[in-house]
């Protein structure tokens, strides 16, 4: 017997069955089929890689991409932030209806989201008619969409932290003759910080990714409406998918680069803080 | 929670500024959230009630029906067999990498749904690393039923996994030890003591994982080949109708998705304020 312990003793049973069963499914779902993704990405080479990021179309789908993903989810960071104190701390009629409602963009197939936003925000919908400028077909349409189903991840990410906020912190500020705005923005706000950035983050990672709620919306113009998703589900059906895996591992990459930055300054701003 | 402190007191917003912040939280919400809800059933009850049934009446739109809940009926079993395997070995056991496989297991939830038809179609597509091996033997698994079934595993591959694990840590093994000591044998044990203790997020953890199944569509719509009457799924069939400007059908089929949501939203909602204790931590209100 060798003296390396792989898991500390236990009277329950089945930990072999279980956790064998656990790899192996694991590994057929999800880590082959990804793993396929990395061999496919490998056998192209950087170079490969970087010519096709560089054609213009690929290159205004990613750019497209990533920049209405950060601005959608800097306003889901922004609205998002009112939303949950306003659902944390107050209490008015309605609030938990509004509450369970924070989760229709998880509820929601995207599909069905997306031609009801397509609907709405075409030129003769409720609200594309009331506006002097197009929103459907256009960039901003797909701002809309975006902004659509980032918005639970920065409400669901600061609740939790707003409900244990130390509200004694928020009366040692008052006693001490602040004024209520002032303890808002130099008390509690800042404490807030971290999870608003992990919610900022993770409302982008999924926008990045986004596919159905957005392309009803988008207009799908090569080079002016086309976000790489798309031109993913483009090139496989053109079979090219040497091109396919190029976008997929570029948006993979610039996705792990843009959360690394948000996490680091999460961390920074915790250290900042003092806590932990 | 949310017990608001007097009006004047100097540890609480004005009422003013309160009143300003609920009135752009709820202007907010109404047109992100409810707006688009409300906008499905008035398209699709446009053209009155009639028309609106007349939708269900398509064959293609039937048997996108039936292929949905077959997928489902097939994906979200297997992701219950392994939400249980999973959550047993993780949450009962100690063992080296138990970090790595957790995050392994979420891993599915930070993929964008088209990279996870992808990889599929990577590996068992025509150019695929085992397209040749496939046509040779005449088997196929992208546009077809096996494919969808993958994607659909994929994409709700952790929806009960990351229900149960923190709970059943939570829990602990003493109940189990405590049976097992009484002479009840190991599948017993699980299945009247662990069992019983996680049946409500049991339930959390499927309802998500049905309606995720139900209504995926960018995963599910790289691997299906869109053939009408036998690869669309109801979303997929959402999308043709239209693409094809069939308004009506199309917000018709995608009012039933929508109510599968706002049912599953609902018993989702219910379970974290009747069962908060018995479910995981993150959920109770």
């Amino acid at each position: 017997m060798s003296q390396f312990r792989f898991r500390s003793p236990s009277a329950l049973p089945g930990f072999g069955i279980a956790y064998g069963f656990t790899w192996i499914w694991l590994s057929v779902i999800v880590l082959i089929p990804l793993g396929a993704v990395v061999l496919w990405a490998a056998s192209l080479g950087p170079a490969q890689i970087y010519a096709i990021a560089s054609r213009p179309q690929t290159f205004a789908a990613l750019r497209l991409s990533f920049g209405l993903s950060l601005a959608a989810a800097a306003l889901n960071a922004v609205f998002g932030l009112i939303v949950a104190w306003v659902l944390t701390r107050y209490s008015f009629p309605g609030r938990r209806l509004l509450d369970a409602a924070v989760d229709l963009p998880f509820a929601l197939p995207t599909a069905v989201a997306g031609i009801a936003l397509a609907a709405i925000y075409a030129p003769n919908g409720w609200v594309g008619s009331l506006v002097p400028f197009r929103i459907a077909y256009t960039p901003l349409g797909i701002f809309v969409a975006l902004v659509f189903i980032g918005l639970p991840f920065v409400v669901r990410t600061l609740q939790p932290v707003l409900a244990d906020v130390d509200r004694e912190l928020e009366e040692a500020s008052a006693t001490l003759g602040a004024r209520r705005a002032t303890t808002v923005f130099r008390i509690v706000l800042p404490t807030l910080v971290p999870p608003l950035l992990t919610g900022f983050a993770l409302a982008f990672a999924r926008a990045v990714g986004e596919y159905g709620s957005v392309i009803f919306i988008a207009g799908n113009i090569p080079g002016v409406s086309e976000i790489a998703p798309l031109l993913i589900i483009t090139r496989l059906e053109q079979f090219d998918y040497a091109g396919a895996t190029a976008v997929a591992t570029i948006m993979l990459a610039l996705s792990f680069v843009v959360l690394l930055i948000v996490n680091l300054t999460e961390a920074w701003t915790r250290r900042r803080l003092g806590r932990g | 929670m949310a017990d608001a402190a007097p009006p004047s007191s100097p540890t609480s917003e004005s009422p003013a500024a309160r009143l300003a912040l609920i009135a752009v939280a709820v202007i907010f919400l109404g047109f992100f959230l409810f707006l688009p809800l409300i906008a499905v059933f008035t398209e699709a009850l446009r053209n009155g009630v009639g028309a609106y049934l007349a939708a269900f009446d398509d064959p293609d739109t039937i048997s996108a029906i039936k292929l949905t809940v077959l997928v489902a009926a097939i994906a979200v079993p297997l992701n219950l067999v392994f939400g249980l395997a999973a959550s047993w070995a993780i949450a009962k056991f100690e063992f080296k990498g138990k970090s790595l496989l957790l995050t392994l297991i979420d891993l599915p939830f930070s993929v964008s749904p088209v990279v996870s038809g992808m990889c599929y179609v990577l590996l068992f597509g025509g150019q695929g690393y085992f397209g040749k091996w496939l046509q040779s033997h005449d088997l196929q698994i992208i546009f077809a039923l096996p494919g969808i079934v993958l994607a659909t595993v994929f994409v709700t591959f952790p929806f009960v996994a990351r229900e149960l694990i923190p709970l059943m840590q939570e829990q602990g093994t003493s109940e189990e030890e405590a049976a097992l000591s009484l002479g009840a044998r190991g599948f017993r044990t699980f299945w009247s003591v662990t069992l019983p203790n996680v049946r409500w997020a049991l339930l959390y953890g499927v309802l998500l994982c049905n309606a995720r199944a139900m209504g995926e569509f960018g995963a599910v719509s790289v691997v299906s080949g869109h053939l009408r009457g036998l690869t669309n799924t109801v979303p997929l069939q959402v999308e043709i109708l239209y693409n094809d400007y069939n308004f009506v059908a199309a917000f018709a089929v995608a009012s039933v998705l929508a109510g599968l949501g706002l049912v599953t939203l609902a018993i989702k909602t219910g379970l974290e304020w009747r069962y908060g204790d018995e479910i995981s931590a993150a959920h109770r209100r």
